[in-house]
């Protein structure tokens, strides 16, 4: 096999300690304590080599990023480098002080993420007394610091309706992108699916006000949609390819294809502590397993669309089929498309309301 | 609110704070970074967007390409002024005129 270009971006999970408890987060089923995230030195060493691998983008992101105290001076080391840095935020946390501490470390950009348009929602979906309050003036801070700002919206049965409103609050504070990112049915999301997966006609009414309103805002606010890949024709190009131009870091060093490549226990993980990371990228089991198209299986092997969506998500592959070198079930071409349709439906149309909420120690069967 | 940057012959077209431009040493070309996206422009595009500082107009980018390229100003007005606005409109460059940033 060629060897792999230079890796472009990088998904940095700083820790997986969260004030907030969302039911669908994509962190895995079991999560890290503190006692096992890497210590400052460390991650600045794992930055510096991403740097000169030739990565362009971090996202700093957890859990929530900003319970790290040494966020400041990770974000400096990144920019230092000329690496682009994205901090992805619940942002209840964060002060008017530590928002201008990081714009001057030389932070690019703040995603700040939003469980509901009003205060009701919010707390009920991230179980977080005055989440709402606090996330909209840490939204402001950030816009005050002079910092980018996008909006994150998870949408799911229980805030659906919200969509509209989701594009007014993205405009009142400012913001220059949007995410109506529908959940994606993995792990904390998977467990819970039967209390949030919405029903396919309500996602292609979202899909249509979407549309006009880019229309209508273009120039103004950018718009991202994602849908549930339950519901899609063709899989994601999840990663844009496994080991092709992105790698994932869990809290205490471990290098992953994607973040929850950790789902498919046959694969042999490096840390980045024990290992070079270009050795990782380059030549580890984990990454080589699926990289390129030559591990394929029918109907993979033989489809045109192999190169613009390289058979999807291998850990939605393993977690539905049993094969995590399997077909993704979300392509029409699976044998297990018209399964996973009809869970689908069942579980939008069963509509209980208990949520499992995100805690360390929380148990469930982990699924992908 | 914010309106939409329409590109006239007095803008002064800006890469916004969170768009950067910078040259790629190990892969020997130009990167420009944006929240969530990586692209790379083609020699034209880059030669716009670093006239791209806020104090030149689309006017005067134009006369400055137009010499640079040897190619007579009409005839690079509207590509250059059509590039700008479909990067406006993705938010990847913005108008000082309108102070905004």
């Amino acid at each position: 096999m060629p060897a792999p270009g230079p890796p472009l971006g990088m998904l940095a999970e700083l820790t997986h300690r969260c004030p907030l408890q969302c039911p669908y987060c994509s962190n895995p089923v079991d999560l890290l304590k503190s006692d096992a995230e890497l210590d400052t030195d460390s991650w600045l060493e794992v930055f510096t080599q991403a740097a000169d691998l030739g990565i362009l983008q971090v996202h700093l992101s957890g859990g929530e990023p900003a319970l790290r105290q040494d966020l400041e001076a990770l974000v400096a080391c990144l920019a230092e480098r000329g690496v682009y840095t994205n901090l992805i935020t619940a942002a209840v946390t964060l002060s008017e002080q530590r928002i201008a501490d990081l714009a001057a470390a030389g932070l690019d950009h703040v995603q700040i993420s939003f469980q509901g348009t009003n205060p009701e929602t919010t707390e009920l979906i991230s179980h977080y007394k005055g989440a709402h309050e606090k996330k909209l003036r840490a939204a402001r801070w950030v816009r005050d610091a002079g910092l980018p700002l996008t909006v994150n919206a998870p949408i799911h049965r229980c805030n659906f309706d919200q969509v509209e409103q989701f594009v007014d609050l993205a405009l009142e504070l400012d913001a220059d992108r949007l995410e109506i990112a529908n959940v994606q049915y993995y792990g904390w999301a998977y467990l819970n699916r039967t209390a949030l997966l919405p029903g396919p006609e309500e996602v292609a009414r979202q899909a249509v006000f979407v549309e006009d309103a880019r229309e209508r805002l273009t120039g103004i606010l950018n718009i991202d949609f994602v849908t549930p890949d339950y519901y899609a024709e063709y899989p994601k190009p999840c990663m844009g390819g496994w080991g092709n131009d992105a790698m994932a870091i869990m809290p205490d060093g471990t290098v992953l294809p994607c973040h929850a490549a950790q789902t498919i226990t046959s694969l042999n993980f490096d840390r980045a502590t024990d290992r070079p990371l270009a050795e990782i990228w380059n030549n580890s089991d984990a990454f080589e397993r699926f990289r390129g198209t030559e591990w394929m299986q029918e109907p993979c092997r033989s489809c045109p669309r192999k190169d613009l969506d390289f058979g999807g998500c291998r850990c939605q592959a393993l977690a539905l089929t049993g094969d995590a070198a399997a077909t993704d079930p979300a392509c029409i071409k699976s044998p297990n498309h018209d399964a996973l349709r009809r869970m689908a439906t069942r579980a939008s149309e069963t509509g209980s309301g208990e949520l499992i909420y995100r805690r360390i120690g929380s148990q469930g069967e982990p699924v992908a | 609110m914010r309106e939409r940057a329409i590109i006239e012959p007095h803008s002064q077209p800006a890469l916004p704070r969170y768009v950067r431009l910078q040259f790629d040493e190990l892969r020997q070309c130009w990167a420009l970074l944006a929240p969530e996206r990586v692209m790379w422009p083609d020699e034209i595009s880059v030669d716009i967007l670093k006239r791209c500082d806020g104090r030149a107009t689309t006017d005067a980018i134009v006369s400055d390409l137009a010499n640079d390229y040897a190619a007579p100003e009409d005839e690079i007005r509207q590509d250059v002024t059509t590039f700008l606005q479909e990067w406006a409109d993705k938010r990847l460059v913005v108008c000082m005129d309108k102070a905004e940033i």
